[in-house]
């Protein structure tokens, strides 16, 4: 563990990027590291702040999971060789493993056991008062649910480092998803627990995955109200983007005082991703982690661990958006200036097209959408919608 | 869907000798709308709190001894033609039933029993579910012609490229000679399927696609226009 530090800390280790399914699939932990290669060009990333993960125990694991599901994802691993997904081991489609989204590899269970644990390790840190604020880009896996494997996702890192500061801290839990998809796994997860309040912001479930995040999905039994969903329109844009998250997340903090702020930042809301519908930009993953910052410092004394999540394209958003969200969690101060040339022509190599070569998105190549004022109008009218429930129980703002 | 699988087995019911009083006092207790009336477990009639309000004197007219009519039987004002539903029949055809006779509700009757009760937010509840999404999953609209085997196509597609269907439904379009395909397919990335749903030729609705311009591109664009319209002699601002 070592020594309290007052600094942030970074959880990686090369092995995290062997959580990988093959060449052709979406979803890829490469990114992880030009976010660290870029970090360190920079200087933003000293070897002292990097802490290695550790492999979450089976324990840890039924926290959420069931057992059941783990023996299954453990008899997968030892599956020899990558299947081709759909035609082999149909005994596993009923976990959601050997699909399309989620296939077969060697080793599974251990490399995603490993992004649980850097998530849990990031929690133990936090919760033990060693430091204030962890990341851990490994984690986020914020799909899986208690007995299924779900869009990429196999453990759910989050809701077990979730159950784990309940139980052995007792912390009232806000957890944040500013994902373009919903955070359904950790949301069902904790429905009816009073305890976690989970808030979600997401592309509309109306055509993206996995369909839900609805703004009447708000708890159940005594978790009722501990829910928050914000769905907004296709092709929304930052201002409209950030108008809802910033709106809601007051609304909730005032609702609901958190002891600890766990946070997920998938940045496939960006314009450029090719999963979703979204047209945010990189103002958002500077702004967001500020707010959440700050959210941190008025209400659980600065505890904040933050996690990965989605983000699909690996060159030009994932590597910036992640860097500035360590850079916020590291006071350094952000400002508009260029990427390190030496980093920018390693990445040039593997895209075709321009990569863009500041921090932040310039004007020219932000997307123009015509129907910009009827989607603004939407997002007001749901979030207006969302916030109605809180509004009754904290008074009007 | 059958009738049996929305329909609720516990029903609230009243006698003929009930009276209105103690009839009204159900419906708000239970927050219902429509009581079965029963002999036994024959239905012989049906009463809805708008009968018993009808039954009432208006709150303008204060001479009328209210408590009186409180003590009539429901039978009094009960409606005796009851149309019912059968529990094997179709959600359709209830569906189409309260909808044709503009009705609220229809009593389940088998063997000359009641045994359940069916009501129009069931019915909307069944359809929440018919169409909802009860696992994750992408949401893809497809227009195609209306002739046979499309749908065939489109799903074999979807099972070239490894995908489970947990979802599907077919409607007119409201382009002559089209229909309109909805399916939920179960994974987060349904680009490969989009893709070779064009490369056959049918039309992907949803997600839409935006051909969406840059800013730069845009101002371009507003450049020649003024161009444009300065050539067109109009005034230099």
């Amino acid at each position: 563990m070592g020594r309290p530090t007052s600094k942030p800390i970074f959880i990686y280790s090369e092995a995290v990027l062997n959580y990988f399914f093959h060449d052709e699939h979406p979803f890829n932990q490469k990114r992880i590291a030009l976010t660290k290669q870029l970090l360190e060009c920079c200087g933003f990333l000293i070897p002292d702040q990097v802490r290695a993960p550790r492999m979450a125990t089976d324990e840890e694991l039924l926290l959420v999971h069931d057992r059941e599901y783990i023996e299954a994802v453990k008899k997968a691993s030892q599956v020899s060789g990558q299947s081709s997904p759909g035609q082999e081991h149909p005994e596993f489609h009923p976990f959601g493993l050997g699909t399309e989204d989620t296939p077969l590899f060697p080793d599974m269970h251990r490399q995603a056991v490993l992004a649980v644990g850097g998530t849990l390790l990031g929690a133990e840190l936090i919760a033990q008062g060693r430091t204030k604020r962890v990341l851990n880009l490994a984690g986020g896996l914020h799909h899986a649910q208690r007995g299924k494997a779900s869009g990429f996702c196999i453990y759910n890192d989050c809701a077990v480092a979730i159950e784990y500061v309940r139980r052995q801290y007792d912390m009232k839990v806000l957890y944040i998803d500013t994902d373009a998809h919903h955070g359904d796994g950790v949301q069902w997860i904790f429905y009816h627990d009073p305890h976690v309040f989970t808030f979600s912001i997401h592309e509309t479930g109306r055509y993206l995955y996995p369909g839900t995040g609805h703004v009447n999905e708000k708890g159940i039994g005594e978790g009722y109200g501990y829910c928050l969903n914000l769905p907004v329109d296709a092709f929304t844009q930052d201002a409209s983007w950030l108008d809802c998250f910033e709106r809601g997340l007051e609304a909730v903090l005032q609702f609901f005082k958190p002891d600890i702020i766990i946070s997920q930042h998938g940045c496939d809301a960006h314009f450029y991703d090719p999963l979703t519908h979204l047209a945010g930009s990189m103002s958002i993953y500077v702004r967001m982690p500020e707010l959440i910052k700050q959210a941190a410092e008025t209400y659980t004394g600065g505890k904040w661990l933050a996690v990965g999540g989605g983000g699909y394209d690996i060159y030009r958003v994932v590597p910036r958006a992640w860097g500035l969200l360590w850079m916020v969690m590291n006071d350094v101060p952000v400002k508009q200036g260029p990427l390190p040339e030496s980093w920018l022509s390693a990445v040039r190599a593997h895209v075709n097209g321009p990569v863009p070569a500041l921090w932040l998105d310039e004007e020219e190549v932000l997307p123009v959408i015509p129907r910009q004022k009827e989607i603004e109008e939407k997002n007001r009218l749901m979030l207006k919608q969302a916030l109605s429930y809180l509004r009754q129980q904290v008074g009007p703002h | 869907m059958q009738i049996e699988e929305v329909m609720k087995r516990k029903v609230i019911t009243v006698s003929p000798s009930t009276t209105i009083r103690e009839a009204r006092r159900l419906c708000q207790e239970h927050r219902i709308r429509h009581l079965p009336v029963v002999e036994g477990e024959t239905l012989v009639g049906i009463i809805s709190d708008r009968d018993l309000r009808d039954a009432l004197p208006s709150v303008i007219h204060k001479e009328v001894e209210v408590d009186d009519i409180y003590q009539h039987p429901v039978s009094s004002v009960m409606k005796k033609d009851v149309i019912t539903i059968h529990p094997l029949d179709f959600i359709e055809e209830a569906a189409l039933t309260l909808y044709t006779a503009k009705i609220g509700c229809l009593p389940v009757v088998s063997q000359g029993k009641l045994v359940g009760i069916v009501t129009e937010s069931d019915i909307l509840h069944s359809l929440v579910e018919l169409m909802g999404v009860d696992r994750p999953s992408s949401y893809l609209k497809i227009e195609v012609d209306d002739t046979t085997g499309r749908l065939a196509d489109v799903a074999q597609i979807i099972k070239e490229c490894h995908v489970n269907i947990s979802n599907v439904y077919v409607y007119p379009s409201k382009k002559k000679g089209k229909k309109n395909l909805s399916f939920r397919v179960e994974t987060i990335d349904p680009r490969p399927i989009i893709e070779r749903i064009e490369q056959h030729g049918f039309r992907v609705i949803w997600p839409e696609k935006l051909d969406v311009k840059h800013n730069a591109q845009e101002k371009t664009q507003q450049r020649m226009k003024a161009k444009e319209q300065n050539n067109d002699g109009s005034a230099n601002l």
